[in-house]
């Protein structure tokens, strides 16, 4: 170990590139294998759809459960399993436990890691200590522990190949995201956008660790690795300093922008995307400017690091609506044309598509109806503010200033839809998205940073729309046009990651703790099953000993625990008057499980 | 505003009658022991300091402790806990931070005693949370309220580094 770990410091950057293709080549192949889930997000163009179709829509209402595992573990359980032949690796929330489980000799443990980790960390993680899982390549298992060390584990064994460490927790950089392998290099994000980091992607090499490239969501252009003439924004190159200039002084140093969403990558045009979230403080009156490269779709090349093109969603962000759920990669036709498209349904309560290769923007609609602060993106390429939503003064907290309290802007902080990923079908062209359904009050104030501390910056309460009393909403979405297809109400935001099957069976998980199982063409609830807990996990499926199977982790937790645990405010009640929402935990407590589910003999 | 711990936490003493007898300059609230209280009118004006620490509860507190001090799934119900912690005792683990690792969770509360965010309202949290901890608060928003005053907003300046 120490030997390679000598190696890696005193080794050229250049060093290591020998069989640089291999790992990308093998993880293409696995993906392509239905039986396994290689990828936390089932494959590169994150679509979470299985080719698997022996449970259908006719016989899914027999599901049974065929086997579950206890985690041990309390917190919020986000993600998924991964299934490699017949093994199936578990990962949990801190401290971030991975089993390894034998599928062939009756779920067996064949090897558990644990880390020790400084506890210290358990309260800079905004939002409980969650984890979203692992990543597969090259023979080895990556984990990014909650204290910013991204490691890997030999596959078979367990053991610790290297670990890298990415972030100071010290300053509020903490580890809750999904690595993803791509071509010799580990890719993984980081969080703390509540602590003012100022987040980056980077890059590890997969045989040794060694970072091999880091871009920044804010900086001077060699930080956040954009060509000023090379690198588009809308079609048109992004300039010199196109970050640096809209942040008043340094304040891009804190400026936030977490990474910690998931990876997409499409191979033939070897571009990496992502989402950048949110700009802190949420007090915008304190941070003037679009502050870029905040809030922005990410296209780099997986190799430099070097941006292809960016696309800013929300500008001066003034509600907290992080930009960092998944990139849905999607050969479609639109007008008649093939398209190379990316759709992605932003926390603002934009469902977006682009031309993925270019980043023009094709369609940005509403996927909530009750979406209020914006009456729309500028779609008008001859128009100077083409590509900006327009804010309506009503939602607008920077227009009413510090110490003023904005009501009614819907979505909430927690976005029509957070990072609960959805799942595209190639068979019905629909992606099947989970969505929150919540309103909120926002009261930015002054705040001071501090390195370490919570900078936030502003108050909040959160709520139904008006008149309504669910969450939550699970609906289908035509990318192409912009339009719901169908929409089902859900008494809680749907915290779960969507599945799509050839077997025209979509599911996912409420907080309640049922995994439900719908018809993909209508929406038509086919099944579903009460597991111990809520869930916020996604689901994932998988072939062994010629049996399809259907496994979610429940544990409920997360950013979902928070509000939601304890019944959101109801800011019509009078004084005195009991707010009329049930609280979650009515239905649910903690726990975290893995069900596993399949069609009787 | 620097703060000491205050050694080990006290169970069960908590802080007593919340009748409000005295009003200082800067218009806090004082208990007949002289702890921080809070003032609620018939007509529902909250005093500043319940207001503002509603504010600053909901920035800094609330990720973790719920909204409306009513706790999450990792962490507890302040409005409940300020029941039975005494005024001291609140200071302390509000700048001093808390763990509390069993074989079955690990919870951790941070210190807040260098967040100017924190620390220079905690009298402003404490008072908000003992109005929650006696329902003479609920869970919304104060609508109406005492404004700050000069005094407050001057050392509020001067803890905060603000000119």
């Amino acid at each position: 170990m120490r030997k390679v770990l000598l190696a890696t410091f005193l080794g050229s950057a250049a060093a290591l590139a020998v069989g640089s293709a291999s790992a990308n080549d093998e993880l293409i192949k696995m993906s392509q294998n239905p039986k396994d889930w290689v990828m936390p997000t089932g494959d590169y163009a994150n679509t979470r759809y299985s080719k698997l179709n022996q449970i259908n829509a006719q016989n899914v209402g027999k599901l049974q459960v065929a086997w579950t595992f206890s985690t041990g573990v309390l917190r919020g359980h986000e993600g998924g399993p991964l299934i490699i032949g017949n093994v199936m690796y578990v990962h949990t929330p801190f401290p971030n436990k991975v089993y390894a489980i034998d599928l062939s000799n009756e779920n067996k443990i064949i090897w558990k890691y644990e880390p020790k980790q400084d506890p210290n960390v358990i309260p800079v993680m905004c939002c409980d200590t969650v984890n979203r899982g692992l990543a597969y390549g090259d023979g080895k298992i990556f984990l990014h522990q909650a204290d910013t060390t991204l490691v890997a584990l030999d596959a078979k064994t367990g053991q610790v190949a290297w670990s890298s460490k990415n972030g100071d927790p010290s300053k509020g950089e903490t580890g809750t995201s999904a690595p993803m392998v791509i071509k010799d290099k580990v890719l993984i994000g980081i969080s703390g956008g509540e602590f003012g980091v100022q987040a980056h992607m980077s890059a590890y090499d997969i045989k040794t660790g060694k970072l091999a490239w880091r871009g920044y969501s804010e900086g001077p252009d060699n930080q956040i690795l954009v060509d000023a003439e090379k690198t588009t924004a809308l079609g048109k190159p992004v300039g010199k300093d196109s970050s640096l200039k809209t942040w008043q002084g340094d304040q891009w140093k804190i400026g936030g922008g977490a990474t910690w969403g998931w990876i997409s990558y499409d191979p033939e045009l070897n571009l990496v995307y992502y989402g950048s979230g949110n700009p802190s403080t949420w007090n915008p009156k304190q941070r003037p400017g679009d502050n870029k490269w905040s809030m922005t779709i990410w296209a780099r090349n997986p190799d430099t690091g070097v941006a292809k093109w960016v696309y800013q969603m929300t500008p001066h962000d003034e509600w907290d609506y992080d930009g960092v759920n998944e990139m849905i990669l999607s050969d479609q036709s639109i007008n008649g044309q093939p398209r190379k498209l990316l759709t992605h349904f932003d926390r603002n309560g934009l469902g977006y598509t682009l031309d993925r290769a270019t980043g023009e923007l094709l369609v940005a609609e509403k996927y909530d109806p009750k979406v209020n602060w914006t009456s729309g993106v500028d779609m008008d390429k001859n128009s100077p503010t083409y590509g900006r939503p327009k804010v309506l003064d009503a939602a607008s907290t920077d227009k009413a200033g510090e110490d003023h309290n904005v009501k009614g802007i819907c979505p909430a902080a927690l976005g029509t839809k957070d990072e609960q990923p959805a799942a595209y079908s190639p068979d019905t062209q629909l992606f099947y998205v989970p969505t929150n359904h919540v309103c909120m009050d926002y009261e930015p104030f002054k705040v001071s940073y501090t390195a370490g501390q919570p900078y936030v910056g502003a108050t909040l309460s959160m709520y139904p729309p008006a008149g309504e009393t669910h969450m939550g909403n699970f609906i289908a979405w035509d990318g192409k046009t912009g339009k719901i297809v169908w929409s089902n109400k859900e008494q809680f935001s749907v915290w779960s990651g969507a599945l799509a099957t050839a077997g025209g069976v979509v599911f996912y998980g409420t907080l309640e703790g049922y995994l439900k199982a719908v018809d993909a063409k209508t929406g038509k609830e086919l099944y579903k099953f009460k597991t111990p807990s809520g869930i916020i996990g996604n689901v994932t499926t998988y072939e062994n000993g010629g049996k399809q199977y259907v496994a979610v982790l429940s544990g409920v937790g997360g950013w979902a625990g928070i509000g939601l645990a304890a019944g959101l405010t109801d800011p019509t009640a009078g004084l005195g008057a009991v707010g009329g929402y049930a609280a979650l935990s009515n239905y649910t407590a903690l726990g975290g499980t893995l069900t596993v589910f399949s069609l009787p003999n | 505003m620097i703060l000491v711990a205050s050694g080990g936490i006290a169970v069960a003493e908590g802080p007593g009658d919340p009748t409000a007898v005295k009003k200082e300059d800067d218009g806090k609230w004082l208990d007949k022991e002289g702890n921080p209280t809070y003032k609620i009118s018939a007509d529902g004006t909250v005093d500043w300091f319940t207001y503002s620490g509603y504010r600053r509860y909901h920035s800094d507190c609330h990720v973790c402790h719920g909204p409306d001090g009513m706790g999450s799934t990792y962490a507890p119900a302040l409005k409940d806990s300020v029941k039975t912690m005494s005024y001291g005792d609140f200071l302390g683990v509000v700048a001093s931070g808390r763990k509390n690792i069993s074989t079955a969770q690990e919870n951790v509360m941070p210190a807040f005693g260098d967040n100017p965010n924190v620390a220079c309202y905690m009298d402003d949290l404490y008072v908000y949370l003992r109005a929650r901890s006696t329902e003479a608060w609920g869970r919304q928003r104060p609508a109406k309220k005492d404004e700050k005053n000069e005094v407050y907003t001057k050392a509020e300046d001067a803890c905060m580094g603000h000119k």
